[in-house]
C-alpha cells in the first residue's frame, strides 16, 4: 500500500496525517484474529460457569455430557488439581500483607461469583461442546452474595474463609508539609466540600471477544498460544510460570486484536486452560468466547466508591485534599487488579497546585462479582471525575464560576517542569492556554447569558455546562517507580531497527497493538530519523519468536515508550552507518553529517553515500572497518526517566428535560495535548473514541448486579454501549507542549478521551439542574436516574422527604446496583 | 439438508445442520472469516453482510433460509485490487481502528447509501445504529459514509 496523507501535511513525515498500512487487511476481510485462524484437528473446549454468585459445589456430574457425540473429554476443577504449578498471577502485591486467595483456572470446593468456571468440555465440535456444557450437572449449595463493597468491608459475609476478612489491603498516601498541615487546613478553610461520588462497575466490551488457540509441539515440549491479547510478552511468561513449563518452550502469538481497552491486559483461566490441555491430549485446543460470556468471565472496570474532600482558602485555592476509597476487587485478584485504584492515587489533585497536604487512602474489599481490572484509564479516570466534580461543588459553594476557579488553582505554566505534593515531576504543561482555547471553541461566555436566560423558574429545558480538565499520567512506567509501588515488572519497552540489505527497514517492537495503529506510526518515526520513506519500513510485533522482548501495550505507553525506543534504536543504526560512511569516504566519523538518507563531509557536498550504499556494504561486510560487525542494526530497552503528563481540557453542553430526565448533548468540545503528535490522524482518531467510552460512563453504561449477586447486564442487548445515533458529533482542538523528558517530545493519548469526559458531562447535568438543587445525579445518568435526582432535590427542598415522588414519564427505569447512591450533597462547612 | 448459494458470485452447495447459523456456514463451511461475531444477541452488527441486495446480520438467518440467495461478504466488496468506495472513503476518514466491527460497518453501510444515497448526518448515524463501534466513536464512521455519498 502506497503511504498517502490528508492534503494539510506539513512538509516532515513526523506531524503527517498519513493513512494506515493496516487499513486494507482490516477493511477487505484479510486480517486474521485469533478465532479465525484455521487450526487442523483442534478440540474446541467449553466452560461450564456457575450460576450462583457464592455457593459451595457440593458434586458435579459429567456423565451425560460425556455421552453426547463427539465430546472428548470432560474435567472439573478437581480432575485438573495438579496441571497448575502455581495458581493465577496477581502481579501487583500493593502491600507487604494484601491479602489474595489462591486462584485456579478452575474453581474447586466453592464458587466466589457468576461466572465462576467449574468444569471445562473437549469436543470435536464448538456445537458439541456447548452441547456437552448444557449437560454437566452441578449441585450447589448457596451461599450468601456479597455485592456491595461498603457491606463487604463489614465482614458480615466472609467470602474467602482462609483469609478471614474480605478486605484485601489498605493502601495510604499521606504527604504533609509539617505535621498537623492538613487537619489545620481544613480547621482554617474558608471554605470546605465533601463528596461521595460512585464509580460504577464498567464492562469493557472490546468487539472482539476473547479467543484463544493452543498449538502444542507432543514431541518437542513447546506450545504456541495464539490469544486475542494486549500483552503477548506478560502472558508468555506468565504462563510458563503458571503451568511450569520452560519459557523458552513457550510462544505466544497475538494475531489482530479486535479492541483491548484493558480487558485483554490479563492472564485468563481460558488461555492456561487451553494450554494445559493441548499438553495433555497432545492436539491444539481452542476457546472462542461468546459475548454472554465475555460479560461475566472478562474483568470489569471500575467499581470505587469515592469520598473526597477539598479544603481551600477565601480565594478558592486549595490548601489540602483527603480522599478515601474503596475499590471493589471482585471476587478473586486478577493480573494487576489491586494497582488500579494506586494508579489514580497520585491525581486526585488534578491539574492544581496543591501545597503539601494530600491524604489518601485505599482499602479495597472482595465482592462476589466478577473481578475488576484495568479499564481504559484505570484509576485515573476516576482520580479526575473526583476532583473535577468537588470543583464544581466548590465553585457553587463560593459563588463563582467554575472555569475561574479552576483558573485561580491551575499549576502556572511557567513552572514546568513541576514538583508536585508527591515529589513526581510534572513534565509540561499549560492548562490555561488548553482551557482558554476549549472556552473559544465551545463559546463559553455566550453559553453563559444564553443559561441566564433559559434556565429560569420552571423552565423544564435546562441549559448545562460542564467542564473538565485533566492530567493524566502515563507512559507506564519508570521502573523505579514501579518498584516503589510493588509491582512485579518494569515499565521499559524494546525495540530493534535492522536496515536489510536491500536498504529496506525492518522494525522490532515490543508494543503490541490492538487498534492504535503502530505499524503506521513507527514507521514514520523511523522513516523521519533514516530519511526514507515509510514504505520502506515493517514493523513486526506481538510474536514472542520475533520480537522476543517487549512489556506490550497498556497505559498510553506505547508512543512514550516504545516508540521513543524505535527513535532511540534508529539514532544507534545511524551512529554504526557513520562509521561505515567514514571508512568508505576516508573521513573522520566527526567530519560526518546525516541528512536526507546519506552521510555528506561537512563542507564537501560532493563527498557523499547514502543509507542505502551503506547498508550494502554492512551486508558484503568486503570492506569494513575493523572490529565492526557486518550488520546495520541496533536494538534499545529504553526505560523512561519519568511518566509522560498528556493534560488538557474538555467542555460539554447539555440541555437537559426536566420532566423526562432525558439528557441531549449539545455540543463537546476536547482540547488535548499530547505533546509532539507523530499522526494527527490516529491521535485525533484514539480523542474520540476515548471521549465516547468516558461519556458511556457518564451517560449509559452499568454493570447491573441484583442482590444475590446475577449480572443482569450480560448482554449487549442489555448493557448500553452507545451506538452512532446516540453519541454527538466530537469538536477536537489540541494544544502542542512537547515533553522535555523524551527526544520525540511525545506524551501518550490512547486514554485521555475517557479520561476527561465523564466529569464534563455529569458536570454539565448537575450544572444544568443546580437552580433546583440538585447537587449530584448517580452515572449512568439516564433518564430514570436524572428525573430520580430533580425529585429528590424537590422533595428535599420542600422538606417532604420520603412522599411519594410518582412515576417517571419513561417506562424503562433501569435498577441501579445497590451500591448507587441517587444522591449525595456536598455537606461540609456553610 | 442441502442448501445452494451464490456467495460473492461462486455458487456453494452444502449439507448444514438445520440450526446452523449463516454466520457460521459462512465462516466455517466457507472459510470466508472476515464476517466477524461480536455477540449472541444480534445486537452488534458486526456479521452483517446482504442477502439477495440487503443487509442482513448473519447471526439471525439460519443457513437454511438463505438457500437460493446471492450473498455478498465483505470479501466479496473490492474488485480487482481496488476497495470499494466505501471502504476507500473509512481508509481515508479513520473510520477503523481495531478492524473488528469494519466488516460489518462497511455492508451496512453501502445498504445505507443504496436505501438512501444523499443522507443527512443525523440520516447516517441512525442508519448504522444496529452497528457498534467501541474504537472510533463513530465520528469518523459518519464522515467517511457521508464522504462516500458525496464522492
Amino acid at each position: 500500500m502506497t503511504a498517502t496523507a490528508t492534503s494539510d501535511a506539513p512538509t516532515g513525515v513526523i506531524g503527517q496525517r498519513l493513512l494506515r498500512r493496516e487499513d486494507p487487511a482490516l477493511l477487505t476481510g484479510e486480517a486474521r484474529y485469533t478465532n479465525d485462524l484455521a487450526v487442523p484437528g483442534a478440540l474446541h473446549m467449553a466452560v461450564v460457569r456457575s450460576p450462583y454468585a457464592h455457593a459451595r459445589i457440593v458434586s458435579i456430574d459429567t456423565s451425560a455430557a460425556r455421552e453426547i457425540p463427539g465430546v472428548v473429554a470432560v474435567y472439573t476443577g478437581e480432575d485438573l488439581a495438579d496441571a497448575w504449578a502455581a495458581p493465577m498471577p496477581c502481579a501487583w502485591p500493593v502491600t507487604e500483607d494484601m491479602k489474595s486467595p489462591a486462584h485456579y483456572p478452575l474453581a474447586r470446593g466453592k464458587v466466589c461469583y457468576v461466572g465462576d468456571g467449574v468444569a471445562v468440555v473437549l469436543a470435536e465440535t464448538e456445537a458439541a461442546a456447548r452441547d456437552a456444557v448444557d449437560a454437566v450437572v452441578v449441585e450447589y449449595d448457596p451461599l450468601p452474595a456479597v455485592v456491595d463493597p461498603e457491606d463487604a468491608r463489614s465482614d458480615r459475609v466472609v467470602i474467602h474463609e482462609e483469609l478471614g476478612t474480605n478486605t484485601s489491603y489498605t493502601w495510604s498516601l499521606k504527604v504533609e508539609g509539617t505535621e498537623g498541615q492538613i487537619d489545620r487546613a481544613f480547621a482554617e478553610a474558608a471554605y470546605t466540600v465533601s463528596e461521595r461520588y460512585v464509580q460504577q462497575r464498567l464492562i469493557p466490551m472490546a468487539m472482539e471477544p476473547r479467543a484463544v488457540v493452543a498449538v502444542p509441539q507432543p514431541f518437542g515440549g513447546d506450545i504456541t498460544l495464539y490469544s486475542a491479547t494486549q500483552v503477548p510478552h506478560i502472558l508468555k511468561i506468565m504462563s510458563a510460570l503458571t503451568l511450569g513449563i520452560p519459557e523458552h518452550q513457550v510462544r505466544v502469538v497475538a494475531p489482530a486484536v479486535g479492541g483491548g481497552f484493558g480487558s485483554k491486559l490479563n492472564v485468563y483461566a481460558e488461555e492456561l486452560l487451553c494450554m494445559a490441555l493441548a499438553r495433555r491430549h497432545h492436539v491444539p485446543v481452542r476457546w472462542n468466547e461468546t459475548r454472554s460470556e465475555n460479560a461475566q468471565a472478562t474483568i470489569q472496570g471500575r467499581g470505587q466508591i469515592q469520598h473526597i474532600e477539598l479544603a481551600a482558602d477565601a480565594d478558592g485555592k486549595l490548601t489540602a485534599l483527603r480522599v478515601r476509597l474503596t475499590g471493589d476487587m471482585g471476587a478473586y485478584l486478577q493480573l494487576v487488579t489491586p494497582g488500579i485504584p494506586l494508579l489514580g492515587a497520585f491525581l486526585y489533585a488534578g491539574v492544581y497546585d496543591l501545597p503539601q497536604a494530600y491524604d489518601f487512602e485505599c482499602t479495597s474489599v472482595f465482592t462476589t462479582m466478577t473481578p475488576t481490572d484495568a479499564y481504559r484509564g484505570a484509576g485515573r479516570p476516576e482520580a479526575t471525575y473526583a476532583i473535577e466534580r468537588a470543583m464544581d461543588a466548590l465553585a457553587r459553594k463560593m459563588g463563582i464560576d467554575p472555569l475561574e476557579l479552576r483558573r485561580r488553582n491551575y499549576i502556572p505554566a511557567d513552572q514546568f517542569p513541576y514538583t508536585a505534593w508527591s515529589g513526581l515531576v510534572y513534565d509540561s504543561g499549560n492548562h490555561e492556554a488548553a482551557a482558554a482555547k476549549a472556552a473559544e471553541l465551545v463559546g463559553y461566555e455566550e453559553l453563559r447569558a444564553r443559561q441566564r436566560q433559559q434556565n429560569v423558574p420552571g423552565a423544564t429545558k435546562r441549559l448545562g455546562i460542564g467542564i473538565s480538565s485533566y492530567f493524566e499520567m502515563c507512559g507506564l512506567a519508570p521502573s523505579r517507580v514501579l518498584a516503589s509501588l510493588n509491582y512485579s515488572a518494569g515499565g521499559w519497552e524494546a525495540a530493534t531497527v535492522r536496515v536489510l540489505p536491500t536498504a529496506k527497514v525492518q522494525v522490532v517492537t515490543g508494543t503490541s497493538p490492538h487498534g492504535q495503529g503502530h505499524e503506521t506510526a513507527w514507521s514514520m518515526i523511523v522513516a523521519d530519523k533514516l530519511g526514507i520513506s515509510p514504505d520502506d519500513v515493517d514493523v513486526l510485533h506481538s510474536d514472542t519468536a520475533i520480537a522476543p522482548l517487549g512489556l506490550d501495550t497498556y497505559g498510553s505507553r506505547s508512543l512514550p515508550v516504545g516508540g521513543v525506543a524505535i527513535a532511540m534504536a534508529c539514532d544507534k543504526v545511524i551512529d554504526k552507518a557513520k562509521q561505515i560512511a567514514a571508512h568508505q569516504l576516508e573521513a573522520n566519523p566527526d567530519d560526518l553529517e546525516f541528512e536526507g538518507g546519506a552521510f555528506r563531509v561537512k563542507g564537501s557536498p560532493d563527498r557523499t553515500i547514502p543509507l542505502a550504499a551503506i547498508a550494502f556494504e554492512a551486508f558484503t561486510a568486503h570492506d569494513l572497518p575493523d572490529g565492526l560487525e557486518p550488520n546495520l542494526e541496533a536494538s534499545v530497552t529504553y526505560d523512561p526517566p519519568n511518566f509522560s503528563w498528556p493534560f488538557g481540557t474538555h467542555m460539554c453542553v447539555v440541555e437537559v428535560d426536566t420532566e423526562t430526565g432525558a439528557v441531549d448533548v449539545l455540543k463537546y468540545v476536547a482540547v488535548d495535548d499530547c505533546g509532539v503528535q507523530i499522526n494527527p490522524l490516529i491521535v485525533d482518531g484514539q480523542v474520540h473514541g476515548g471521549v465516547v467510552q468516558g461519556l458511556a460512563q457518564a451517560l449509559f453504561e452499568e454493570a447491573v448486579y441484583d442482590s444475590e449477586g446475577n449480572l443482569k447486564t450480560s448482554t449487549l442487548a442489555d448493557y448500553l454501549v452507545p451506538a452512532a445515533s446516540d453519541v454527538p458529533p466530537i469538536t477536537l482542538d489540541h494544544t502542542v507542549t512537547p515533553s522535555p523528558t523524551n527526544p520525540l517530545g511525545v506524551k501518550g493519548i490512547g486514554e485521555a478521551g475517557t479520561i476527561g469526559a465523564a466529569p464534563a458531562v455529569i458536570n454539565a447535568i448537575v450544572d444544568a439542574l443546580a437552580d433546583l438543587g440538585v447537587r449530584d445525579v448517580p452515572m449512568p445518568a439516564s433518564p430514570y436516574n436524572v428525573w430520580r435526582a430533580i425529585q429528590d432535590a424537590s422533595a428535599r427542598a420542600s422538606g417532604t422527604a420520603g412522599t411519594d415522588l410518582g412515576d417517571h414519564p419513561g417506562a424503562t427505569a433501569r435498577t441501579t446496583t445497590a451500591s448507587s447512591e441517587d444522591v449525595t450533597t456536598d455537606g461540609g462547612q456553610p | 439438508m442441502e442448501i445452494s448459494v451464490t456467495v460473492n458470485g461462486v455458487q456453494h452447495t452444502h449439507d448444514v445442520e438445520p440450526r446452523t447459523l449463516l454466520v457460521q456456514y459462512i465462516r466455517e463451511q466457507l472459510g470466508l472469516t472476515g464476517t466477524n461475531i461480536g455477540c449472541d444477541t444480534s445486537s452488534c452488527g458486526a456479521c452483517t453482510v446482504h442477502l439477495n441486495g440487503e443487509s442482513v446480520k448473519s447471526c439471525t438467518v439460519l443457513a437454511v433460509q438463505a438457500d437460493g440467495a446471492e450473498i455478498t461478504t465483505i470479501e466479496g466488496l473490492a474488485s480487482d485490487g481496488q476497495l470499494h468506495p466505501m471502504q476507500q472513503a473509512f481508509m481515508e476518514h479513520h473510520g477503523l481502528q481495531c478492524g473488528y466491527c469494519t466488516p460489518g460497518m462497511v455492508m451496512a453501510a453501502v445498504s445505507l447509501l443504496k436505501e438512501n444515497p444523499h443522507p443527512t448526518e443525523q440520516d447516517v448515524r441512525i442508519g448504522l445504529e444496529g452497528n457498534l463501534c467501541r474504537c472510533t466513536g463513530y465520528h469518523n464512521i459518519v464522515k467517511a459514509v457521508l464522504a462516500a455519498a458525496n464522492a
